[in-house]
């Protein structure tokens, strides 16, 4: 499965367990980045990144999280995922995005989406 | 901004993942929420389990003597209830490990609630309040009892009205807040100070983690060791840290969850599927003193909790992915965490009551 695939489903989320992931970028202007779930924190608490391009949410804890959002830029609910593996979001949408965990509420970070 | 975050860097990215690698030694072994832990009875990796002397508070309310006294006057007194006969302490009573040993409480005019009163034991601690989280702090929460009209029912503007009338309660707000005067922040405020007393960190776990040997039992540190292990009881991946609690929403399989519109409980303020009949994790220091157990008072005994979770729940529908649907606990296996959970009970001073000032 590859994120190219993904765009064009024009689904946003996938889930993809504990399996090595070989993917490249949309175009040449979209990116990839990586956020972990680590210590029941966001490894990344503000970022910016660029319309198009996508985030990894890496469960780095051995526990479940549940990755969501509820902003209006983008609002997707990831589900409760263990340790070792990680879901992807493609941020079509520009604005401020707050992403939360759902079973930890202290978890916050804030993704720019420009 | 975008310094500490990774951006993988090449056109074709590998996130290759895998899980942890068990790691079993005599005495240690990986919590399921944290660092290795050994069993050995004063060890620097146990000092995570400490709960410090003073809960933290906020700048605009920090925490002094006066405020505390102030506050425990307060939460003593039903004249700040609507009929002027139900104090916060009608519910969370200091005889009942500061719950009320029924099954959900009984508000305005004895109405019965829908849940059940948790404790404030420690919940000074806590990033969040209420079974559904719907407060973030003491200061934010310790109004709403008295604002809920099924609760206590108060006339807020009322109430600040009577208490500006009353002699020893203006010298009392006076010496807590002397420049604040007396208000609904001032209300809060000195009511979260009182609650910031109600510690539980002097256990015979606590004097174990501090080296006493003796402290606990054979079957209280097997029990112990039960509770960490992730593929035993798997208790510490949601009753974590020092307090015992993730500070976050489970649902646990109650049989309550399985009604016809049951308690949605955290979904209400987060609409996500795995929030529905969820409620958030209470302490588990001095909870030998708050039975029956759960958001719902549905279970008596401990023992009956933990054997809830050794089956994984009576309704499986939505259950929390931190739970396991079964634990390969034994009778006696369940006997040695309860035993454990005992040992998270403090012991307490007489307690004091106010004296409350008649004018």
């Amino acid at each position: 499965m590859d994120l190219k695939k993904i765009k064009l489903n024009s689904a946003l989320l996938t889930s993809i367990a504990s399996i090595p992931l070989l993917a490249w970028s949309l175009n040449a202007t979209s990116a990839e980045y990586e956020v972990g779930q680590k210590d029941k924190q966001f490894t990344v608490l503000a970022m910016t990144i660029k319309q198009g391009d996508t985030v990894n949410f890496v469960n780095q804890d051995p526990f479940f999280h549940n990755v969501f959002s509820l902003s209006d830029a983008s609002f997707f609910d990831l589900g409760s995922y263990p340790e070792g593996e990680f879901k992807t979001v493609t941020f079509d949408e520009k604005g401020q995005i707050e992403v939360e965990c759902a079973i930890h509420p202290s978890m916050l970070m804030t993704i720019i989406v420009e | 901004m975008n310094k500490h975050f990774r951006k993988i860097p090449s056109a074709i990215k590998t996130v290759a993942l895998v899980g942890c690698t068990t790691l079993v030694m005599a005495t240690t072994m990986p919590a399921a929420a944290g660092n290795d832990i050994t069993f050995k009875a004063g060890h620097k990796s146990l000092q995570q389990f400490l709960l410090s002397d003073m809960p933290p508070s906020p700048d605009n309310n920090k925490f002094t003597d006066a405020r505390a006294d102030l506050g425990k006057m307060l939460f003593f007194d039903p004249r700040v209830s609507g009929d002027n006969n139900m104090s916060c302490a009608t519910c969370h009573s200091p005889m009942f490990g500061w719950s009320d040993g029924l099954e959900t409480g009984k508000g305005f005019q004895s109405q019965v609630l829908g849940r059940a009163t948790p404790t404030i034991t420690n919940t000074a601690y806590n990033s969040i309040q209420m079974w559904d989280g719907r407060k973030r702090d003491l200061e934010d929460q310790a109004t709403g009892p008295m604002e809920a009209g099924v609760e206590m029912n108060t006339d807020i503007p009322a109430l600040l009205k009577w208490l500006k009338m009353s002699e020893g309660y203006s010298a009392a707000f006076k010496e807590a807040y002397p420049k604040q005067g007396i208000n609904k922040d001032t209300l809060a405020g000195a009511i979260a100070s009182f609650e910031r007393t109600v510690i539980s960190n002097n256990s015979p776990f606590d004097n174990w983690v501090k080296g006493d040997k003796k402290a606990m039992t054979k079957q209280q540190i097997k029990g112990f060791k039960l509770f960490v292990d992730a593929d035993e009881g798997n208790c510490l991946a949601c009753h974590s840290g020092p307090n015992f609690t993730d500070d976050g929403f489970h649902n646990v399989g109650l049989k309550s969850f399985g009604v016809k519109d049951p308690d949605m409980g955290r979904h209400a303020q987060k609409p996500l599927k795995s929030m529905k009949g969820a409620f958030k994790t209470p302490t588990l220091r001095d909870v030998t003193l708050t039975a029956p157990y759960f958001h719902d008072g549905s279970v008596a005994t401990l023992k009956g909790v933990v054997e809830h979770y050794a089956k994984g729940g009576e309704v499986q529908s939505n259950l929390s992915a931190n739970m396991k649907k079964e634990l390969p606990l034994s009778k006696k296996e369940v006997k040695a965490i309860v035993a454990f959970i005992e040992a998270l009970e403090s012991p307490h001073d007489n307690f004091v009551l106010p004296v409350l000032p008649l004018k």
